[in-house]
């Protein structure tokens, strides 16, 4: 055989780039369920979705193109959009401040306790529900006759309670009520977890410097969690503008559309009126203010997460 | 260290803030009163977090009578435990137990497979595409699923899978950026000498996945594994939009049902309720260590 250098190099060369294509083999082979799954079921889904949006269609009939029709229509003047919008943004407002400093107020308390697991299971216990199962007990609670919550109120405060769903003032309000109890467990876990995590050498530090518990709390603690109570706060927002479930069950939108929120604007475009264009418009203008909302919490991020460095 | 922990320290501290106020002419009381109110400010939250929960089985033993009476029975006397012959019979909560079961077992089993064979890729296997494709599975955590339901569903008709699990299993099981993320995080801590070790014994990509690396990933596997469940389990969004004949229903699907057909017969819907939900906590209940430090360790990592 002719040993030159030059086979011998190109000898190695070939065999390189057969293992590399070896390699890029098995990458795509262990890759492939998942591969599979992206493409059909959330690449395409997501390139479709624009595309309905601008188009109108039942389903059933002739496809209609449109342009940016469904969009302009959403946006009008007292569309379903536009309440929807407002609905969901008040029921933000309430559920995701409220739920947070509460699941921070239990992580601070049972920090310092004993006792960890028991509180710890009992307080986890909605969480591990599901929404219906959830829904449908407290839809009972809130029940305005014969509801455990007006009833506390009439035989210790002698008020009568409102009709809580049924209440244009009150509904979006017991709605957050019931996913902030719902979704207590997982936020109080995750910041208790946070708050485990940080050294103790800090806090003993503030204390030889003589910091009483505020102080501590304030400038020691807070600063430290912060990392932990930004990602809760991304999951909580993202999540409570996802909310579904509840409104289906307790309300389902109303009274009349007083609890109408996004995601049940799109269902009910999409499923009960058929308007497969309007829904998918709808979604878009969803996921465009999931997707601002979120990079606008990363952009101030440097403002207000300590991160040590 | 083990002492490394704030709650330790402050146990520790706790008895160096007697000690301090109790030189500063402080009332000794500070400290223990304070544990005291922390305690009962505890135990009240914890008592709103499961009395709703007691209410649910309370009103489930009573009859109409009892529930809807003002002001109303606490304790159900005489306890009717009727009820719960009657939702079961009324509904078949059996064939729905059934149908969550396994569209679930099959759901976390494939997610743990596949979520850990592509986390082992992104980690381990250099391949073209390899980082653009890994941002693509992390830009997809964006899209919240309300978005691509729409599409899903024509897809799910021209397929024909309407009306039928195979809409629930087959998506669910084959795309989990979550599980693909956490996988390959975890794979990438792992240290390369023991792949390096198996290479240079001759074992191929498929062994050294499945010999090597697989029996590590017990910690990760264990959390995926019950986030999914807890998700695949209580899924209601899916369900409704892709099943209509009440033998195919899952749990939280058949409760609504129930709901909606014996409305005001709450004592039942209490019942009904209690049946979908307590085979759940019991599970929860033995396994609760596991799936809280499962979702906390998560929480931390992401």
């Amino acid at each position: 055989m002719d040993y030159t250098v030059q086979s011998l190099v190109s000898a190695k060369r070939n065999s390189v780039r057969r293992r590399r294509l070896t390699e890029a083999l098995w990458g795509y082979i262990f890759l492939f369920p998942q591969l599979l799954g992206l493409l059909a079921f959330s690449l395409v889904p997501l390139v479709t979705v624009f595309y309905l949006s601008s188009v109108k269609w039942d389903g059933l009939g002739p496809i209609q193109f449109v342009g940016l029709q469904n969009f302009i229509e959403q946006f009008a003047p007292d569309s379903d959009l536009r309440i929807a919008l407002i609905n969901t943004s008040y029921y933000v407002l309430i559920t995701v401040p409220g739920g947070i400093i509460l699941a921070l107020l239990i992580a601070l308390g049972l920090n310092k306790v004993r006792g960890k697991t028991l509180y710890r299971v009992l307080y986890f216990m909605p969480y591990i529900t599901s929404g219906v199962a959830v829904s449908v007990i407290w839809l009972w609670l809130l029940n305005g006759d014969f509801g455990l919550i007006n009833t506390l109120l009439r035989v210790w405060l002698h008020i009568q309670g409102p009709s809580w769903l049924t209440d244009q003032r009150f509904v979006i309000p017991s709605i957050a009520v019931v996913s902030i109890w719902q979704g207590l467990g997982f936020n109080m876990v995750v910041l208790l977890a946070g708050l485990r995590n940080i050294p103790a050498t800090y806090a003993e530090a503030a204390r030889v410097d003589g910091a009483n518990r505020l102080q501590l709390f304030w400038r020691v603690t807070l600063p430290l969690l912060s990392p932990i109570v930004f990602l809760v706060t991304v999951l909580s927002i993202i999540g409570s503008l996802q909310v579904f479930d509840q409104v289906f069950i307790l309300t389902g939108g109303g009274p009349g559309k007083d609890s109408y929120t996004m995601v049940y604007h799109i269902y009910h475009q999409a499923f009960v009126e058929f308007q497969f264009g309007s829904a998918s418009a709808s979604a878009v203008i969803l996921f465009v203010l999931i997707l601002l909302l979120t990079l606008i919490q990363f952009a101030l991020r440097k403002r207000w997460v300590y991160y040590e460095s | 260290m083990a002492q490394d922990t704030l709650s330790q320290s402050t146990s520790d501290s706790a008895v160096v803030s007697v000690a301090v106020s109790r030189s500063r002419k402080g009332i000794r009381v500070g400290a223990l009163g304070f544990t005291l109110l922390l305690h009962l400010f505890l135990i009240f939250g914890a008592i709103i977090m499961v009395a709703p929960f007691i209410w649910m089985v309370l009103t489930s033993l009573k009859d109409n009578s009892q529930a809807f009476r003002i002001p109303p029975t606490w304790i159900p006397n005489p306890i009717i435990w009727d009820n719960y012959p009657q939702s079961l019979q009324a509904e078949s909560f059996g064939q729905a137990y059934w149908n969550s079961f396994y569209i679930t077992a099959i759901v976390v089993t494939s997610v743990l497979l596949t979520s850990s064979m592509a986390g082992y890729s992104f980690a381990r296997i250099r391949f073209p595409g390899r980082n653009v494709l890994f941002i693509l599975f992390l830009a997809t955590l964006m899209v919240p699923f309300q978005l691509t339901i729409i599409p899903l569903f024509l897809i799910m008709r021209d397929l024909g899978w309407i009306d039928s699990h195979l809409a629930l299993i087959v998506p669910a099981s084959l795309f989990n950026a979550v599980g693909v993320f956490l996988m390959r995080q975890f794979i990438l801590s792992l240290p390369i000498e023991l792949e390096e070790a198996a290479i240079v014994d001759g074992a191929s990509r498929w062994t050294l996945f499945w010999r090597v690396i697989f029996p590590l990933l017990k910690a990760p596997l264990a959390a995926l594994g019950i986030f999914t469940f807890i998700g695949q389990w209580n899924s209601f969004f899916y369900p409704l939009i892709f099943l209509s004949s009440p033998n195919l229903f899952t749990v939280p699907m058949l409760l609504n049902q129930f709901r909606g057909e014996y409305s005001t017969q709450w004592t039942l819907v209490m019942a009904a309720s209690v049946i979908a939900v307590v085979p759940i906590l019991i599970v929860y209940v033995l396994l609760q260590k596991q799936i809280i430090e499962g979702i906390a360790t998560t929480g931390l990592k992401a």
